[in-house]
C-alpha cells in the first residue's frame, strides 16, 4: 500500500501487522483485564487524593510524625541500596569471575529474597539481629550496636529485600564484558587496582545505578520484612508503610491517601533523578 | 599464553592475586552467610525448637489448615487469571503493530512499582464502606473487603506483571515468522497458536507462573490490608505466620513459615532448572 510495499510483489510479503488473526480479541481483553484490575483502583486513590484539598494535604504531609515515617523510609532505603550497591557488585564479580566449590548454589541462594515471603524473612531477621538472638547479642555485646527494634533493624531488612536487585542487574553485564579491554589495561601497564576502578567499574556504572534504584524502590514501599524486626515506635522505626495501615486501621482514609501519595510522588522524583544520572554517566563514561 | 588457552577451556581468568580473590570470596561467602543463608536456617531451627510434636501441632491446627486451603485457592485464581492476561497481552503486543504500545507496557509494569500496602490502600478505597462501589455491592450481597474476593483481587494486582514480563520479550525476540507461516499455509488462529507459539514459549510461560505463584502465595503486606485478619476465614499463610508470632507462638509462628520457607526453596529450585531448559532474553529483575 504504501510506496515501498509496492515494490514487492503482492502477496510475497505479508502486510506487517494484521496477517496474524486474534489482534481484536486479545488487545480488547488486555486493555479491560489491565483497566479492572490497575486503572480503576489507581483511578481511586488519584479521586481520593484530589478531594482532600491543598490545606487539608499540607497539614498531613507536614505533620511531625508523617514527615519522620517518610524520613525514615527513605533514608533506610537510600542507606540499604547503597550497601546493596557495593556488596552486589562483590558478590557478582565473585560469582562471575571465580570458580569455587558451591558456587551454583549461591548463585541459586541470591534469589532467596524474591522467593522467600517478607513476613518469613521478616520474622527470621527479628529472632536473629533482636537484642536476645544469636547475631544481636553478639553485635551489642561486642560492638554496642543494637539492631533489633530499632532503625538499623529496618536497614538491616531493607538489604535482605533489596540485594538480588544489585546482583541481578550487574551479573550480565559482567558476564558480557570482553576481558580484552582488561587485557589491554593491563598491558598498557595498568595496576589490577587501576583496572578494576578506571575500566571495569565504569563499565558497570550504568548497570549499577539500575540495581541502586530497583533496591531503593523496593525498599521505600517494603513492609512485611520490616515491620517484625522494627520497634514500629513513632520518631524512633515507624516507617511510611506502616503509618498508612495505621491510618487505615483508624479509619482515615484521607490520611492514608496523603502519604502514599507523597510516597510515589518522591519515589517517582527520585528515579528521574537517577535515570538522568545513569543516561550521564552513560555519556560521560562511554567517552573516557 | 597459559591465559588464554585457560579461557577457552574452563574457569576465567582474573589479574587478581590469590591473596585478593580469596579475600573477595570470604566477603561475599560471609554478606550471603549473614544475610541470606542464616534467616533461612534459623526458621528451621526455631520451628523445631520446641520439639517435633509442637511443629506437627501447629501445622495441623484447624487456623493452619485453613489457611493453607485459603492459600492455595487464592494463588490458583491469581495465577490462572495473570496466565490468561499474560498470554492475551503477549500476543497483542508481539504480534500485532498498534499506537501507544510503550505505554501498555509501561502500566502493565505499574504494579512493580508500587508499595504493596498502597496495593492495598487502592482496593480499600474502592470497595471500602465510604467508596462508590462497596455498599452498592454490599446491599447486594456481594462483600469484597475483609473477605476472600478482595484477597484475590489484591494478590491479581500484585503479581499482575509476572507472566506478561516473561512471556513478552521472549515472543519478541522469536518473533513472527512460524506463526505467519503456519496462518499462510491455512491453520486457524487457536491451531497456530497451540501448536507453534505454545511449543516456543512454554519454558518462559512455566518459569512465569512459578515466579507468580511464589509471590500470591507469599503476599503479606497488600493482603493485611484489605483481609481484615480473622482466622479461619481471611487468614493466608503469611498473616497466619504474623498473628502467631504476634501471639508469643514463636514456635508455631516458624513452623508455619517453614511451609513458605520450604515454598521458596522449590521455588528457587525449579527456577534454577528452568534457566537451564531456555536463556531468558536480558531484562531487569522485577520480582518485587
Amino acid at each position: 500500500m504504501s510506496g515501498k510495499a509496492s515494490l514487492i510483489a503482492p502477496g510475497l510479503k505479508p502486510r506487517a501487522g494484521r496477517v496474524l488473526p486474534g489482534f481484536g480479541i486479545s488487545l480488547g481483553y488486555t486493555l479491560a483485564y489491565l483497566s479492572l484490575i490497575v486503572l480503576i483502583p489507581l483511578g481511586a486513590l488519584g479521586l481520593e487524593a484530589a478531594s482532600i484539598g491543598w490545606d487539608a494535604f499540607w497539614d498531613i504531609a507536614t505533620d511531625r510524625r508523617v514527615a519522620a515515617a517518610l524520613q525514615l523510609s527513605f533514608g533506610a532505603a537510600i542507606l540499604a541500596a547503597v550497601v546493596n550497591m557495593i556488596f552486589g557488585v562483590i558478590i557478582a564479580w565473585v560469582l562471575v569471575r571465580y570458580r569455587f566449590p558451591g558456587r551454583r548454589l549461591l548463585d541459586a541462594a541470591v534469589d532467596l529474597p524474591f522467593a522467600l515471603p517478607t513476613a518469613v524473612a521478616g520474622i527470621a531477621l527479628a529472632t536473629l539481629y533482636a537484642p536476645s538472638g544469636l547475631f544481636g547479642s553478639f553485635l551489642e555485646s561486642v560492638f554496642g550496636l543494637r539492631v533489633g527494634f530499632t532503625a538499623t533493624g529496618v536497614v538491616l531488612a531493607l538489604i535482605f529485600v533489596g540485594l538480588p536487585f544489585v546482583v541481578r542487574t550487574v551479573q550480565p553485564v559482567l558476564e558480557d564484558m570482553e576481558p580484552e579491554t582488561e587485557e589491554a589495561a593491563a598491558s598498557l601497564g595498568a595496576s589490577r587496582w587501576r583496572t578494576a576502578t578506571r575500566v571495569i567499574l565504569p563499565a558497570l556504572a550504568p548497570a549499577m545505578l539500575t540495581g541502586f534504584a530497583l533496591s531503593l524502590a523496593r525498599g521505600v514501599g517494603e513492609y512485611g520484612s520490616v515491620i517484625f524486626i522494627a520497634s514500629n515506635l513513632p520518631f524512633e522505626s515507624e516507617i511510611a508503610p506502616l503509618l498508612i495501615v495505621i491510618r487505615l486501621d483508624e479509619h482515615n482514609y484521607a490520611g492514608a491517601t496523603a502519604i502514599a501519595v507523597i510516597m510515589l510522588a518522591i519515589s517517582f522524583l527520585m528515579l528521574l533523578l537517577i535515570n538522568t544520572l545513569q543516561a550521564l554517566s552513560r555519556k560521560w563514561l562511554g567517552h573516557e | 599464553m597459559n591465559r588464554r588457552q585457560a579461557n577457552h577451556t574452563g574457569p576465567p581468568v582474573t589479574g587478581e592475586s590469590p591473596w585478593a580473590r580469596r579475600a573477595l570470596i570470604t566477603l561475599a561467602l560471609a554478606f550471603l552467610g549473614l544475610m541470606l543463608i542464616a534467616p533461612l536456617v534459623v526458621v528451621f531451627t526455631e520451628a523445631f525448637a520446641r520439639g517435633a510434636g509442637v511443629y506437627l501441632a501447629a501445622l495441623t491446627s484447624p487456623h493452619t489448615l485453613a489457611a493453607l486451603q485459603l492459600t492455595l485457592g487464592v494463588a490458583i485464581i491469581s495465577v490462572s487469571a495473570n496466565l490468561i492476561f499474560g498470554i492475551a497481552a503477549a500476543w497483542a503486543i508481539t504480534r500485532h503493530t498498534f499506537r501507544g504500545k510503550s505505554l501498555l507496557l509501561t502500566l502493565i509494569d505499574l504494579p512493580f512499582a508500587v508499595s504493596p500496602v498502597v496495593s492495598g490502600l487502592m482496593f480499600v478505597l474502592l470497595f471500602g464502606a465510604d467508596s462508590l462501589l462497596g455498599p452498592m455491592l454490599e446491599d447486594n450481597g456481594i462483600r469484597i473487603l475483609f473477605a476472600t474476593p478482595g484477597i484475590v483481587i489484591v494478590t491479581i494486582f500484585v503479581t499482575f506483571p509476572f507472566i506478561a514480563r516473561e512471556l513478552i520479550p521472549l515472543m519478541q525476540q522469536q518473533g513472527a515468522a512460524e506463526e505467519e507461516a503456519a496462518v499462510s499455509l491455512g491453520a486457524g488462529g487457536l491451531r497456530t497458536f497451540c501448536l507453534v507459539t505454545l511449543p516456543n514459549v512454554k519454558w518462559a510461560l512455566l518459569y512465569g507462573v512459578l515466579l507468580c505463584n511464589a509471590r500470591a502465595m507469599g503476599e503479606f503486606g497488600a493482603v493485611s490490608v484489605v483481609s481484615g485478619h480473622i482466622r479461619g476465614q481471611t487468614n493466608t499463610l503469611p498473616l497466619h505466620v504474623e498473628i502467631l508470632y504476634n501471639d508469643n507462638k514463636a514456635a508455631a509462628a516458624f513452623a508455619v513459615a517453614s511451609l513458605l520457607a520450604l515454598l521458596a526453596l522449590v521455588t528457587l529450585a525449579l527456577k534454577t532448572l528452568l534457566e537451564k531448559r531456555f536463556s531468558r532474553p536480558a531484562q531487569a529483575p522485577h520480582t518485587r
